[in-house]
Formats: structure tokens, sequence, C-alpha cells
């Protein structure tokens, strides 16, 4: 059928039936209001470039909140400023849409600015339409941060104040002076000419989008002759001879030919890829699912804290603890001082390995084993060692404990012979030595000795995988602390 | 090599390989401790994954992103803490009121005001409750450990999907930083792009998403069928795990962190022959209602107490379930600090003692 000379362009609905009550042939704006010009020139783009299946618009809150009203093509209504958060996860999360972010000078430049210049300067496929009428409509003719110095608004009754109400946001300029943004200008919904001009601009900000060249602005001063309680030829007139003065209409950027097209994530899904990726390889020596080390300690829980200075590896070696745990099918738990603790300098961690499931991870009573690096560590968690615990602290830096008989003392010189091997932060696994030597030489029964040697040194490559030379360290270290035990003991 | 899904993981950790594996397509965040790692293991095997992850400007940000990729039918997660989830709140609203699915992850901090990083519970209120402006609520899992973060991050998808509503993992500080064993679940193909989602294409062009509705009547029928889907979910969701109840003359109801304390404590109370058990709900949204008055309805059972990380704030939803058939007793700490076993048997102790 040939499209009436006259008649709307299908980027608008033929009837806005989504519009409540009887009117609905007719948009809500007030007469005179730069948003039905904008809307003609925005739905007219839509139907001509062939972008309407592909487009989301999304609505800000303002008098543009009802555009999903009347444009045929996705819509959504966001909240107040958010319209470029919003539309940077639409861009993200679906490649494919053209996402027309169509906000006003309060829902842009006040409450979203934030939103709005870091998805400018993240350079978001996404195309801003920036309606600026120097006033807030819907709310009924409120100071805008674009109200020019002198005027009055209902918030501004002796005229904008710029020694206490700050200039006119120039929006288009402080977005041009960011890298990111391809294209920036601005525009007047004026005059014919200037109009023409809008339309040129806004199918340039849409070509881009189609190009995946980034983030465009096109900024249309824009007239509201309600709230500026003016006639259209008066709101005309203030746009071109007062807005224009401080709110220059042009190019202010137009850098989208050099930038090449963004990329798109497609997404890895297919479940043996998402399994490969995301599934840890077995460790070659790793003991099959059923395996069981037999020794009469592993029958109960064993609570373990470590504890020192924040540096020494006090968290680390907790972790190798518990991936050696693992390594041999205990379910095991880790937890790292946190919360008020942290204060000071001090860390500490609680390991937990259990042949039942693990309750509470925190080891603040009854401990089994403690492994104190620094002496105010071992003044606060000696009196936490249970009857007949172990105890195994750094003797570099700790004085000899008072010890009731039952417990088990073992002190190794870490510090010192991590200095000696060039690198204090090797202490952790000089203990690991000096621990591993004592569960074989005390507490191992049958294979377990030998099976445990090697689980020490699986847990040290575990946890620093993939950075080779920190594990050759800390396996020397490891022996060094194994070898000084047994010549102690 | 051969591949295991037998890891050892932060529960922060734990809670992106469940949303990975249940199909999440995207991640936007914004760094808050605790719950920062679940941001870091984002960044990491979200591109590793070739699916986008984007560090957002601000909590805001983060769950506008979300919304707007909700909103193009793609699985979206964020996650926050305390004063960050109190910024989110008004685009929770949007979302819930247009029946969007999306998952968030609160890693509970000690507050109110800037508080402190420690563990707390003090977000029960704004999360189950709804939290934002509106009468609308979110289904709320509550983890007790690694396991639990990765298999009810997983869920929450299929959750939010299936009730088109907002789905809270809530747990606190301590089982987001605690390493522990766990097996990862299988992964899921990708969900198809629902049809109600502004996916661009021409079946889809007349979608739209608004939670705007200028007539009272329309808002009110949406109001109306909100409170009916939730209702729905009170009825098919309601899930707590019960530990020694069968006989219990004290039940201890609590969740996060303090139940693993509080089995503990359970185990030792009946060593000594006391008759204490533990209830805990695993979704706080709904509220285990039916799990509670079938003990309430028990001869023997002639007390709750309510253990919280918080000001007594999970504590009236145990009393209006049972609708304060019987009495319930209360312990709480705040500011950082988790209840401890020695306290935990001490309180029950005291309260067998004068229940006698």
């Amino acid at each position: 059928m040939e499209k009436l000379k006259f008649g709307k362009s299908s980027g608008f609905f033929d009837t806005f039936e989504r519009r409540p009550g009887a009117i609905k042939k007719n948009m809500h704006y007030c007469p005179g209001c730069g948003h039905g010009i904008l809307h003609k020139l925005l739905a007219e783009a839509l139907e001509e470039m062939d972008i309407q299946d592909q487009t989301v618009l999304i609505a800000p809150v303002g008098c543009s909140v009802f555009t999903y009203y009347y444009f045929d093509c996705g819509g959504i209504s966001v909240p107040h400023g958010r319209a470029p958060a919003v539309g940077s996860g639409i861009a993200r999360a679906n490649p494919d849409s053209f996402v027309i972010s169509y906000q006003g000078d309060g829902d842009l430049g006040a409450i979203g600015f934030n939103n709005f210049i870091q998805a400018a300067n993240r350079g978001e496929n996404m195309t801003v339409l920036f309606v600026n009428n120097a006033i807030y409509g819907m709310t009924g003719g409120q100071m805008a941060p674009t109200t020019l110095p002198g005027q009055k608004t209902m918030t501004s009754p002796q005229g904008r104040d710029p020694l206490t109400e700050g200039y006119p946001l120039k929006v288009c300029e402080t977005v041009a002076a960011l890298d990111s943004p391809v294209y920036v200008e601005r525009c007047a919904l004026t005059s014919y000419k200037n109009i023409m001009q809008a339309k040129k601009a806004l199918r340039k900000g849409l070509e881009n989008l189609k190009n995946r060249k980034g983030f465009s602005l096109i900024e249309f001063l824009s007239g509201c002759p309600i709230n500026l309680k003016m006639t259209t030829d008066e709101a005309d007139h203030f746009i071109e001879e007062r807005m224009m003065k401080y709110f220059p209409i042009g190019k202010f950027k137009d850098i989208a030919d050099d930038r090449p097209a963004i990329s798109k994530h497609l997404g890895i899904f297919e479940p043996a890829a998402v399994k490969r990726i995301l599934y840890p390889n077995r460790q070659s020596s790793s003991k099959s699912k059923d395996f069981r080390n037999k020794s009469e300690i592993f029958t109960k829980e064993r609570r373990i804290k470590c504890a020192g200075f924040g540096g020494q590896g006090i968290l680390s070696l907790g972790m190798m603890i518990a991936n050696m745990a693992r390594l041999r099918n205990f379910n095991v738990t880790w937890l790292p001082s946190y919360g008020p603790e942290m204060r000071g300098g001090t860390a500490n961690c609680s390991v937990v390995l259990s042949r039942d499931d693990v309750g509470s991870p925190i080891v603040d009573k009854d401990t089994n084993l403690l492994i104190a690096m620094n002496q105010p560590s071992m003044d606060k968690f000696l009196p936490e060692l249970k009857k007949n615990g172990v105890l195994l602290y750094d003797s570099s830096s700790i004085e000899v404990p008072n010890c009731s008989e039952d417990k088990k003392v073992f002190g190794i010189n870490a510090a010192e012979i991590a200095e000696d091997l060039g690198d204090h932060r090797v202490a952790n696994s000089v203990i690991l030595g000096a621990l591993s030597f004592i569960l074989r030489d005390y507490f191992l029964e049958g294979d377990d000795k030998a099976d445990f040697d090697k689980t020490f040194e699986e847990a040290i490559i575990d946890c620093f995988a993939n950075k080779k030379g920190i594990v050759d360290l800390n396996l020397k270290a490891f022996y060094k602390g194994k070898a000084a035990v047994e010549t102690c003991f | 090599m051969e591949s295991t899904n037998q890891v050892l993981l932060k529960g922060n950790e734990a809670a992106i390989y469940g949303a990975l594996l249940a199909g999440c397509e995207c991640f936007f965040g914004y760094p808050i401790t605790p719950a920062s790692e679940i941001a870091h293991a984002a960044a990491n095997l979200f591109p590793a994954l070739d699916r986008p992850f984007l560090q957002a400007e601000s909590e805001i940000a983060a769950i506008n992103m979300v919304f707007g990729a909700s909103a193009s039918g793609r699985r979206a997660m964020t996650a926050s803490s305390g004063l960050g989830i109190s910024l989110k709140q008004e685009a929770v609203s949007f979302i819930a009121t247009c029946e969007l699915p999306a998952v968030i992850i609160d890693i509970m901090r000690g507050g109110p005001g800037l508080g402190n990083i420690g563990p707390e519970q003090s977000d029960y209120n704004q999360v189950v409750k709804g939290g934002g402006h509106g009468s609308y609520k979110c289904i709320v899992l509550a983890p007790n450990s690694a396991q639990e973060m990765c298999d009810m991050t997983y869920e929450a998808f299929d959750l939010a999907d299936r009730y088109r509503t907002v789905v809270y993992v809530l747990t606190d500080g301590v089982i987001g930083q605690m390493l522990e064993s766990l097996k990862l679940p299988e992964p899921l193909p990708r969900r198809p792009i629902p049809e109600w989602a502004i996916d661009g294409g021409v079946n889809k062009r007349d979608n739209y998403i608004a939670s705007i509705y200028m007539d009272h009547d329309d808002l009110e029928a949406v109001n109306i069928r909100l409170q009916e889907k939730y209702a729905l979910i009170e009825k098919e969701q309601q899930q707590a795990e019960s530990y020694y109840t069968d006989d219990a003359e004290l039940v201890i109801v609590c969740y996060g962190i303090i139940s693993r304390v509080a089995k503990t404590a359970v185990a030792k109370l009946r060593d000594k022959g006391l008759k204490v058990g533990m209830l805990r709900p695993q979704k706080l949204f709904p509220f285990p209602k039916s799990h509670l008055n079938d003990l309430v309805n028990k001869e023997c059972m002639k007390s709750f107490i309510a253990i919280e990380m918080s000001n007594g704030q999970m504590i009236d939803d145990v009393k209006l379930a049972i609708e304060c058939k019987k009495p319930v007793h209360f312990y709480n700490r705040m500011g950082g600090n988790v209840p401890t076993v020695k306290e935990i048997i001490e309180k029950c102790e005291k309260i067998l003692k004068e229940q006698q």
C-alpha cells in the first residue's frame, strides 16, 4: 500500500494502544514541545534505516517517560537517571541490539549524570539523545542543571544565581573532552534549517550504533513553552537568542571513521567446553575419591589455628594445609582472620578437617594444633590449645612457652632458615616441613607416613600453581624445615 | 590430565562457579568487602567463557545493568553487601515489578552506617522484606557452606526464571570468606531467550518492559498479581534443614554461619543428654512456616530460640510463623562478632533449666 504523504512514519505505532484512556492517536506532549519534533525525526530514522527490530529505546523518567507508547521498537522504562546504566547492561548482554537512551536535562544532567558520563567514558555502544529545554517539565517547571543564569523557575523564583546555583551544565563540551565517545553534536529543534541539521546528526548517531562504533551524544535544544510560560514562537526565540548563546550548536567531535567496531562476546556454553574451563585438572598423583588415610589421628575432627604477623604467609600456610586435606579427601574449611581481628597487622586462620561435615569453621577453642609465628599470637591463642594439643612455633622470635605437660611442643627457627634461603616469606613452608616431620614421626601410621610427605609437596605445588619459581623456593624451604626439625628432636 | 569436580573454594568464589555452571551470561558489580572475591572470580571466569563482565561505576549502575541485561532475556547477576544493597533497592523494586528474573548475592557485613567489614546478618529486613519501595518481595536463599553458595546460586537462576522474580543469595562475611571443599554441579546449556524479552527481533519487537501504570486500577491489578505470585512461592518453596529436632525440647532457629556454630553446639549439648535441636531456614523468603508449625505442635517441644547476628530481625518471622504459640527466646551478637559454641551452649542450658 502506498504511504500517505502526511501519514505517520511506521517507526510509530499506527494507534497508540499502550496509552491508557480514550486518546489513542495523539501523544501526551504539550503544544510546542520539542519532544514531538524529535519523536518524529527518530521514528522516521528507525523506519528508513530499517533498525526497528533491533532497537531498544530506553524511556527515562521525565516527560519522555512514555516513549514506549509510541515507538514501534523494543522499549523499556527505567529508574530516574539510570538509562545509560540499563543501556550498558543491554548493550553488553545482547550486542546485537541497538540501544538508544532518550533523556532529559534532569534525568541526564542531574540525578543520572554519573551513569551518563561513565557510559560515555566506557564508550558503550549506545546513542544518547539528550533533550535540553533548560527546565524540568513533568514535575512542573523546576530548575534544571541547564537552566540559564537569571532564568526564573519554580525553584529559582528570583532567577538562577550562578554564584549560589552554579552555571548551566555544558554536557556536550564535557563529553567531547573525553577520549572514548566517537560523536558529539548539539542541535536545536527550532527553525527548518536547524531541524534538518538535527535530523542529519540523529542519522549519524544511529549509523554509529549500527556500525558498533561506540558512544554518540546528540543534544537537542528544545522548547518547553508551558513551563517557560511562553508561546511557541517565544520559546523558539528563547532557544535561539538565549540558550544558543550559552549552548552553541554544532559538531564537537566526530571520530567514528577512525574507530574500529566493538567486538562481541559470543559466550561459551557447550557443557563439555564449560567443564574444560571450570573444572580443575586432577593432580596426576592424587588419590581416588574413596581413598582414606588410616591413621588414628584422622578419625576425629582436627582443628588447626595458624597465627602470626601479616606478611608472614600465615594465610597461605593454612591454605596449604587445607589443600593437603582436600587432596586426601577430607572435608575441610579454611577461614582467614577477618573483620576486627585484622587490625594491628596480625593475621590468623582457622583450618578444620574432618571425615564428617565440618560444623563450626571458627577455631576459637579446642584447638588441636596451634602454629604460632609471633609472640602476640602465641600469647593470644595458647590458652585455646586443647589438652594433648600440639604446638609448633617459630623459635627465632618467640620465647620458649610455658605449657602443661600434656602438650607436645615443637620450636623451629623458621624465620632464620627462611632468611638464609634469601626470602623471609618462605618461613611458612619451613614450618610446613617441620609439620610434615612431626606428623610422620609422632602421629602417622603405616602407609600414611610415606603418603603424607608426598601430600605436602602436592599441596605446595597446588597452592602456587603456575608460579614455578615460587613453587621451587617453597619446596626448598619445606625440605630445609624438615631437615632442621629432624636434627632438633 | 583428567578433570575433577572436587574443588576447594571460598564461598564467594563458589557462587561464581555456581552461576557460570547455571548458564549465567553476564556479571555486573562494584567492589565491596566482604563480597569482592565474587567480583574477582567473575572478572577471571566470565571472560574465560567469553561472557561479559563489567565493573560498574556504582552499586546503582550495577543493578541497573542487571535490569537491562535481564530485560534482554539474558541470565544476569550482581553481588554486594550491606550499604551497597541499600543503594540498589530502587532498581530491585523496578525489576520485581517488571517481573524480570535476576540474581543478587548479598554477603552481609557489619552495620549500620559504614559499620565494618566483619560478618553480620543485619541486611535481613532489607532483603527478606522487599527492601525498596512498593509491595514486592524477593526469594531469599540462605547458604551456610561453600557447597551451598555454589548450589544455591546455581538454583537461584532457575527460581528467578520460574517465578520471574529477583532471587537473593543472602549470607554473611564468614560464609563468603571461608574456603571449603565442594563438588561442582554439571553445566547447564544456555537458556533460550524468553518470549517476553526485548531481544531485538521481529517477533519480539512488540515487547516492552515498564513498571509505570497511570491507571490506579491497573496498578492495583499488578499488585494483586504480584501478591498471588508470592503466595504461590510461599506454598511451593519453603525449605529448611532439621538437625536433632525430632525429640527436641528447645529448637535453635538460625541461618548462615550461626547454623554451623550451632550445629557443633547442638552436638555437644546432645552429648550431655540435653534435647536441643536446630532448624535452619535454607530460604528466608518464603520463611519455613510449615517446618516451624510441625515442631510447635509436638508435645515435647517447649520453646524456640532465635539466634542472630542482628538486632532481632529474623525472630519476628519465627514468632509470626508460629503465631507466638510457644515462647521464642533470643540471643544475638552484633558488630562483626559471631556467637561462639560456648555462648550458645550456655544460653541453651539456661533456658532448659528455666523451662523444667
